[in-house]
């Protein structure tokens, strides 16, 4: 990508210079300097204020220890740098160490049965072989535009015996499955959020077939590939930005996992209050009134999912080089 | 409506049929079988992605009893819809009106706002040099990779101490940011605003706000509707910030405010109905926009990741 616009920019800049560009850049040299900031000021600032800022404070919080006067703090707080205590404590606590084993094992499956699904559905949609593509892409897109916390709710009920006609149909044939406990609720998270992102997926994959030019097939055709052959040698190849794209916001996605676990709280106490990291980090503050921890736990959330998606950026770019 | 719309794009793959399609009738037949098993295939993924929605339209016609006493697949034998609804939007003085209001209030606003400035900001990375871009550049990237749940709980404290937490700014100041639509405007903007455009126009003695508005916002259009259509999709969905951000019930968007009615059916089972047609009714308006916007989705999308 950027060897193809930086060669692009090149070359106009080249033509810019020879062509009459010398005496109007001079005029209008003061206002040329100015306007990128100030097109970039409405959202320079809000940024600052919405973004860096409490980035810095929760990086500054995560070093801070408070101190409650009183009982229950009614004599006033003194706060001090309290070094690494808040990411020891946040690090040494078996149950947020425990959630962020729980989404990586729910990241490795979820994701990849996810990616792999969509995939084959694209594939199937874009084949000569199916009929009203354009009804099934849109029914399979259209959890997508149903809210996580939505989806969840709609979900709870179909998880819950007594309600849930599903259960009912299972039961009836000698498939006993609670949705709910212990062993199954994680795979009950994933299947929601499979259900919810699958299409959306699917959409991107298409999008990138679609725009796969007609003679690539044609020579693939006259070398005798099959349908599967074009696939596997033609297709996945050519898709494989978009893959990349969507595993990466699959990946940044899975680590903020927070709606589904926290409304299904209400129906599955297997569920605890630190079940995913994010969950953790929410309890910690508003349940326990520990800012500084749950500062720490927030900024080791970022670094997580800012590191992975950027390893994970950067083998598949190796591995296309 | 979209398959007949759609139907004529698929040129490319569909090319096999017409080259080889009177060679054989073996092979026409064996077309016809794979035809038949692959949309078999996708017509039970599609039960399965249209299961839950189609519960809660039968769902909200019942009574709590026959929620429980009747089949949830089919209709009980007194559909109540009407009640059920009425219900919804009476209850506690009409606070789901309110909460469909606030939702349609954040996430309209706030993505109309979000995508002008991220339209000028990207139009800047990618068409003036300048000190400091790569910086601004980075950040952006840091503001794509790093989670919005990561800086939710932060800036609820920085928002406490300014007097925002709790009020309709505290959700919709974060939501005029967007940096990936500042991400894709950059990369839209590179490729499809011609720099001799923007000199032919310096040289007419436009300035330069104006050239990014009469004629940069014209050829980023496509790229803008698609970070309108994701930044609305954001809002609306958004749980976090929300419920972080605000206690009073007056302000929570409709997504709040159905959790909450989700969580007191334990002990209060007239919930059930309530939390059930109030779902379908938050489903109605984005089921409908899904299917519409479709399409300008698809084309936003295949660009940006084309250009890209």
């Amino acid at each position: 990508m950027s060897t193809a616009a930086g060669s692009r920019q090149l070359g106009d800049r080249a033509g810019r210079t020879t062509a009459a560009a010398p005496p109007a850049r001079r005029r209008a040299g003061g206002a040329q300097r100015r306007a990128p900031w100030l097109l970039m000021a409405p959202f320079l600032l809000l940024f600052l204020l919405t973004f860096i800022a409490p980035v810095l404070y929760a990086v500054g919080q995560s070093f801070t220890r408070v101190t409650r006067a009183g009982l229950f703090g009614q004599e006033g707080t003194t706060s001090g740098f309290a070094g690494l205590e808040n990411y020891s404590r946040a690090l040494s606590d078996g149950g947020f160490l425990a959630s962020v084993g729980r989404v990586l094992l729910f990241g490795v499956v979820q994701v990849t049965v996810m990616i792999v699904v969509a995939t084959v559905l694209a594939l199937l949609l874009e084949s000569a072989s199916a009929k009203w593509p354009g009804f099934f892409r849109t029914a399979y897109f259209l959890p997508y535009g149903i809210p996580g916390v939505i989806a969840t709710i709609l979900w709870s009920f179909l998880y819950v015996p007594g309600i849930s006609p599903v259960l009912g149909l299972l039961g009836a044939v000698g498939v006993d499955l609670d949705p709910l406990a212990p062993s199954t609720v994680l795979w009950s998270i994933a299947n929601i959020v499979t259900w919810a992102y699958t299409g959306y997926n699917m959409l991107i994959i298409v999008a990138q077939l679609k725009s796969i030019p007609k003679e690539l097939y044609e020579a693939a055709r006259v070398d005798g590939a099959g349908p599967l052959r074009i696939a596997t040698s033609l297709q996945l190849p050519l898709v494989r930005p978009a893959l990349v794209l969507a595993t990466v916001f699959s990946i940044i996605g899975t680590l903020q996992l927070f709606a589904e676990p926290q409304v299904l709280q209400s129906v599955a106490p297997a569920v605890s209050n630190d079940y995913t990291p994010n969950l953790a980090a929410y309890n910690s503050a508003f349940n326990y009134n520990d800012y500084g921890v749950a500062s720490a736990q927030a900024v080791l959330i970022a670094l997580a999912a800012f590191v992975l998606s950027a390893v994970f950026l950067g083998l598949t770019n190796r591995g296309r080089r | 409506m979209s398959a007949t719309t759609t139907a004529p794009q698929q040129g490319a793959p569909q090319a096999p049929r017409q080259d080889r399609a009177p060679s054989s009738s073996e092979g026409a037949r064996r077309r016809r079988g794979t035809t038949v098993l692959v949309t078999a295939v996708l017509a039970v993924v599609t039960a399965y992605f249209l299961l839950p929605v189609y519960w809660v339209v039968v769902a909200a016609t019942k009574s709590t009893q026959d929620l429980f006493g009747t089949n949830g697949f089919w209709f009980s034998s007194s559909p109540q819809l009407l009640s059920n609804l009425s219900a919804v939007f009476t209850y506690d003085g009409g606070i789901f009106v309110r909460w469909l209001l606030n939702s349609l209030l954040y996430a309209g606003l706030g993505a109309v706002l979000a995508t002008y400035f991220a339209a000028a900001a990207g139009y800047a990375l990618a068409k003036y040099e300048f000190r400091g871009r790569g910086l601004v550049q980075a950040l952006v990237l840091g503001g794509v990779l790093v989670p919005g749940t990561a800086t939710a709980l932060p800036l609820f404290l920085l928002f406490s101490q300014m007097g925002l937490a709790n009020t309709y700014w505290g959700v919709l100041v974060p939501s005029l940011v967007s940096p990936f639509g500042v991400f894709l405007c950059q990369v839209y903007a590179r490729a499809t605003v011609p720099d001799s455009m923007v000199e032919a126009a310096r040289l007419d003695g436009a300035g330069e706000l104006r050239i990014f508005h009469v004629f940069a916002l014209r050829a980023l259009a496509p790229a803008l509707v698609t970070v309108l259509l994701f930044q609305v999709v954001g809002i609306w969905n958004n749980y976090f910030l929300p419920l972080v951000m605000l206690a009073d019930q007056q302000l929570y968007p409709v997504t709040l405010g159905l959790t909450a009615w989700r969580s007191q059916v334990d002990r209060l089972p007239e919930f059930y109905q309530l939390t059930t047609a109030g779902v379908l009714v938050s489903v109605i308006p984005l089921a409908v926009a899904m299917l519409v916007l479709q399409r300008f989705w698809r084309g936003g999308l295949t660009e940006g990741a084309v250009k890209d």
